[in-house]
């Protein structure tokens, strides 16, 4: 098997090869041959090969090349391939880092003739390979978008993309004590967690650790990276069809935290949810809202309280299915309520909601909701909910469809309550206050019944609220 | 075999003060069945002394009446024609060949029969693996459904997989004390220790001994994990292989000490159990005692994908067992500066820094033989050298005890050459023919010499090198399987086809390398092998593409129903 191409590196004044690739190459193609920097390409390894994977650096920048000295690993269609270096000189830059991909006769790294011409060179591939490289990195990460994935919907159904885990990043910073490093001066990480952190670019300083003795596990690092993510996030809570700032025309690579987003996403299609909707009438319930609403309560706290007991009398739909073998049958009713906060998303948990009276809940939230603004909620109080809501009402929007957060069992999607034109069953028609929910739900642990049972309790409880202030 | 697991304790804490050079985690030469650096160094001393060494036998009997005088009487008339000391893999396999060349044998056994292999080492550790190795297929989701397989989650039982090895390691020492008995060798329990030229004594610690004579002796008493000073073993949370492998418990996270075999084969099965692992390496690179090529590969592909992370060019010089809620701490130090770098909290700690002979309480000092860093010194032949570099007549030591190569197979082969000496047939084992296996997912095997060591010789013996590749990507049989990631590497004299050493990773890699091990072994030459035939589709081609694509100068043998008899080294 030829394991050695020679073919594969050409000066870089050679721009027979250079058609795939566009931006700022001629500018750096002029430099180039002042300063004698020459590109290596990726070599075409079998006629059939359009694009190779750089499967190891031999050498590391700053390295000296001999002529015929193997650099770099190359995965093509067939086989691995080590790649030589047609000229002496340095390897100055590494543009497509080992697992990368790039297409054949693009430049993979740059080889000064001179050990001076490195910082050079090494200058010339941030500015060039910066288009190149990130167009190539969006176009990777393409594939696993969405359409539902969070960015430019507010809450709703971006409450899918944050699997009981959004926060934002700063939320541990304040309290990124460590207990098993010396009082957080070392970062103590499990081997996965920092591959992770590295791959999800999350910086550990500021993971809280849940694991033995508060090390740091993969799970803390998944949590912040979709924390991070619903910080950062682009998109304005309020509904403006193109934010300032956005580029049009551009393909926008996914920060960590879309990428997070959009893993969850993914991962959430592995579930085999339904959806069962119901219409309630809420006439009952702003009464009682107008009444108390004098005392603090709120209306996210009325409709997470009577969803909590009717929870309590449906325990299945507060199930999860984790090892698709099994029920798990949370102890308590943790009601997470996806809240868009600051161009993110994050869902506050209302702990035992179902034990709670609904004056000592609206202040618990007004709390949650003044510590997310602050950044400053802790993981439990975001990542342990059992049950999600998720309100769009306050847009007007009638009816819509959330995506199962992964890890819980169902979420229940909230449209406004409208007065609507009714007619009752002794033939008269009037007018009520209707709301519309669906409910999407895990069908290997909740069935249609369980969800048509539990809303039909639920509407019971909505339009006979009084279970709900004692 | 010849320990108890009480004795190996005091053993390896003895160690580091006995003036123990290695200082560490040297896992370079110090491996579980593996000890190939210094087996090189003894091949390469043969090429220059073989002829001296020649002389010598011939001198043989002179030398016994001559030190007849120094060490007592030997005895007129001997109980038995053989006696081995320790009932490993070594023993077993010499006791083997000498009741078929006839000889009177007893193995003298204080612990189990078995040995280290059977019993602590490569028996369970293979039954260990066979169950990560399914774990590793069954949770790859992208591996099943490139296979069209549909597999809910997996998981296992710690308790059923543990009596999986456990079973397996009596299984084959049932096996080897019943062919040993069948075949009338003696099976003489208790600790042997040698009293003077063929004369040795047996019994349990603290109760009466026996004395037996022997026409010829074998010391095959093996080795003990060795632990480097500064890490205190408590067998729970800070363990050896001894212990890992009863696999009573799978930790979080685990650090592994060593980056050799067993370290290798130890991160296998722990992280197919779903720990996560820390190697620690006093080298600047991981899995020093490969081939340079095939070690880089092997971290692509054993070491970087999976949970694992890694230290290296740093000692772990303290590690202390989790106790009163604490955990496992281990200090780090700098090998080059000796400045502590860096503190690890882990849930355990495997000391895979290689092995230490076991040696102690031999008697060796009734026959004037000083141990090196407690190694038998041998000759080429297995002959015990005493303290004035005289061969100790009648006396041999084959396997771990002597350190030429700590495997389990080289200690038989080593046996078998023996054997065949004392019942009047010449014969030296040729250790660059031992082939050497590293069981992990998938396996990585080795023959011969790697790519540096050849270029080395080489160049001081002015021949030219030239080295073939093969990927597993092009056979049908290892795609067929979904497992196309590997290598085979032939590193050869292209002048006149001599195979010098032969590195494989990929599927069933330790099962391919006979092929060239055997070709080493029996001095088959390139352009004469390459017109074997191979059954199609298997993943032997792999080899035989190896073979093919070396560009062989010489022609081939006009008879290739001949092999060439002429020995490759030596």
């Amino acid at each position: 098997m030829a394991n050695i191409l020679q073919t594969s590196f050409l000066p870089s004044t050679s721009s027979l090869r250079r058609t795939p690739i566009s931006g700022s190459k001629g500018k750096s193609q002029v430099l180039q041959v002042k300063a004698k920097i020459r590109e290596i390409f990726m070599p075409a390894l079998s006629s059939t090969m359009t694009e190779g994977k750089i499967v190891s650096w031999m050498k590391s920048e700053g390295d000296k090349l001999s002529k015929g000295e193997s650099v770099v690993v190359v995965e093509s269609d067939k086989a691995d391939m080590d790649v030589e270096s047609f000229h002496e000189g340095f390897l100055a830059a590494i543009m497509v880092e080992e697992g990368g991909v790039a297409p054949v006769g693009s430049a993979i790294a740059l080889l000064a003739e001179t050990e001076d011409e490195i910082a050079e060179a090494k200058a010339k591939s941030q500015s060039s390979s910066s288009s190149s490289s990130s167009s190539q990195k969006a176009v990777e990460e393409q594939p696993k978008q969405i359409e539902e994935a969070a960015p430019d919907v507010p809450a709703a159904s971006s409450v899918a993309a944050a699997p009981a885990v959004s926060a934002p990043k700063t939320v541990a910073l304040g309290s990124a004590v460590h207990p098993a490093s010396e009082g957080g001066k070392r970062i103590v990480a499990s081997p996965y967690a920092k591959k992770l952190a590295k791959e999800l670019k999350v910086d550990l300083g500021t993971v809280v650790g849940t694991g033995p003795m508060g090390r740091i596990v993969a799970k803390d690092v998944e949590a912040a990276a979709v924390a991070v993510a619903g910080t950062v996030a682009a998109s304005p809570a309020k509904p403006a069809p193109v934010a300032p700032g956005i580029e049009l025309g551009t393909v926008v690579p996914f920060t960590t935290m879309q990428g997070a987003v959009s893993r969850n996403m993914v991962e959430s299609l592995s579930v085999p949810t339904f959806r069962v909707g119901y219409t309630i009438t809420t006439n009952a319930l702003d009464a009682l809202y107008k009444k108390i609403k004098s005392k603090g309560v709120t209306m996210t706290a009325l409709l997470a309280k009577a969803t909590a007991l009717a929870l309590a009398q449906h325990p299945v739909v507060n199930s999860c299915c984790r090892d698709g073998n099994s029920f798990t049958y949370n102890s308590s009713i943790n009601i997470a309520v996806a809240v868009a906060i600051d161009g993110g998303l994050i869902t506050p948990v209302l702990q035992d909601a179902d034990k709670v009276d609904i004056y000592t809940l609206s202040r618990k939230w007004k709390e949650l909701v003044d510590k997310a603004r602050a950044k400053q909620l802790q993981p439990h109080e975001y990542n342990t909910g059992t049950f999600t809501l998720s309100n769009l009402g306050m847009f007007g929007v009638d009816r819509f469809d959330a995506i199962l957060p992964p890890g819980t069992g169902a979420i229940m999607a909230v449209g406004a309550s409208q007065p609507t034109v009714v007619a009752s069953k002794d033939g008269r028609i009037g007018m009520k206050n209707q709301m519309q929910v669906n409910v999407t739900a895990d069908h290997r642990v909740i069935y249609g019944a369980d969800l048509a049972a539990f809303l039909q309790t639920l509407a019971k409880i909505v339009e006979d609220p009084k279970d709900l202030t004692f | 075999m010849h320990s108890t697991s009480a004795l190996s304790f005091s053993q390896a804490t003895s160690l580091p003060t006995t003036n123990y050079a290695f200082h560490s985690h040297s896992a370079v030469n110090l491996r579980f069945c593996g000890l190939r650096r210094q087996a090189f160094g003894f091949s390469f001393s043969t090429h220059s002394t073989s002829t001296r060494l020649r002389l010598s036998t011939r001198a043989h009997s002179y030398k016994i009446s001559a030190s007849d005088g120094n060490n007592g009487t030997p005895p007129k008339s001997f109980d038995y024609d053989l006696i081995i000391i320790g009932a490993g893999v070594g023993g077993h396999g010499a006791a083997l060949h000498a009741v078929n060349k006839g000889l009177k044998t007893a193995i003298i056994e204080g612990d189990v029969v078995g040995g280290t292999c059977v019993n602590r080492g490569c028996v369970p550790s293979k039954a260990l693996l066979a169950v990560s190795g399914r774990m590793r297929e069954l949770q790859s989701e992208h591996h099943m459904k490139a296979l069209g397989l549909q597999v809910s989650a997996a998981g296992y039982d710690r308790q059923a997989v543990a009596d999986h090895a456990n079973n397996l390691a009596s299984k084959i020492r049932n096996n080897l004390t019943n062919s040993m008995k069948a075949l009338g060798v003696d099976i003489l329990t208790g600790f042997g220790t040698i009293l003077g030229p063929q004369k040795v004594k047996y019994g349990k610690v603290g109760s009466t001994y026996t004395l037996v004579t022997a026409k010829d002796i074998i010391i095959a008493t093996g080795s003990v994990p060795f632990v480097p000073k500064g890490i205190e073993v408590d067998g729970k949370t800070v363990i050896t292989s001894d212990h890992a492998l009863k696999l009573e418990f799978v930790p979080d996270w685990v650090a592994i000490v060593g980056s050799g075999y067993i370290g290798l084969e130890f991160s296998d099965v722990y992280t197919a159990l779903g720990s996560e692992v820390t190697f620690i390496e006093a080298l600047d690179q991981l899995m020093p005692g490969f081939d340079p090529e095939i070690g880089k590969l092997a971290q692509r592909v054993l070491i970087n994908p999976r949970k694992i992370d890694y230290h290296t060019g740093v000692f772990a010089t303290k590690i202390t067992p989790a106790r009163d809620g604490k955990p496992v701490i281990i200090e780090l130090t700098d090998a080059k500066t000796k400045e502590q770098k860096d503190t690890l909290e882990v849930d355990a700690a495997l000391i895979a820094t290689g092995r230490a002979p076991f040696t102690n309480g031999l008697g060796l000092e009734n026959i004037n033989v000083l141990t090196q860093r407690g190694f038998v010194p041998v000759d080429e032949r297995m002959r015990v050298i005493d303290a004035n570099g005289n061969q100790v007549p009648h006396l041999y030591c084959i396997g771990d005890a002597n350190g030429k190569m700590m495997l389990a197979h080289a200690a038989s082969a080593q046996g078998i050459s023996v054997v065949e000496q004392v019942t009047g047939r010449d014969h030296v084992l040729n250790h660059l023919s031992i082939p050497a296996a590293c069981f992990t997912h998938p396996e990585i095997s080795m023959v011969g010499l790697t790519e540096p060591q050849a270029r080395e010789k080489a160049e001081k013996e002015g021949f030219e090198v030239s080295v073939a590749k093969t990927s597993f990507k092009a056979n049908t049989k290892a795609l067929a399987e979904n497992e196309g990631e590997g290598l085979a590497k032939l590193i050869y004299r292209p002048d006149n086809g001599e195979i010098l050493g032969v590195h494989i990773f990929g599927l069933h890699a330790a099962d391919l390398i006979h092929e060239a091990s055997n070709a080493i072994a029996l001095g088959t030459r390139i352009q004469d092998i390459k017109f074997a035939v191979h059954a199609h589709p298997t993943l032997s081609e792999v080899i035989d593409e190896l073979f093919k694509s070396a560009k062989v100068k010489a022609p081939a043998s006009t008879s290739t129903s001949s092999p060439v008899t002429e020995p490759v080294s030596a």
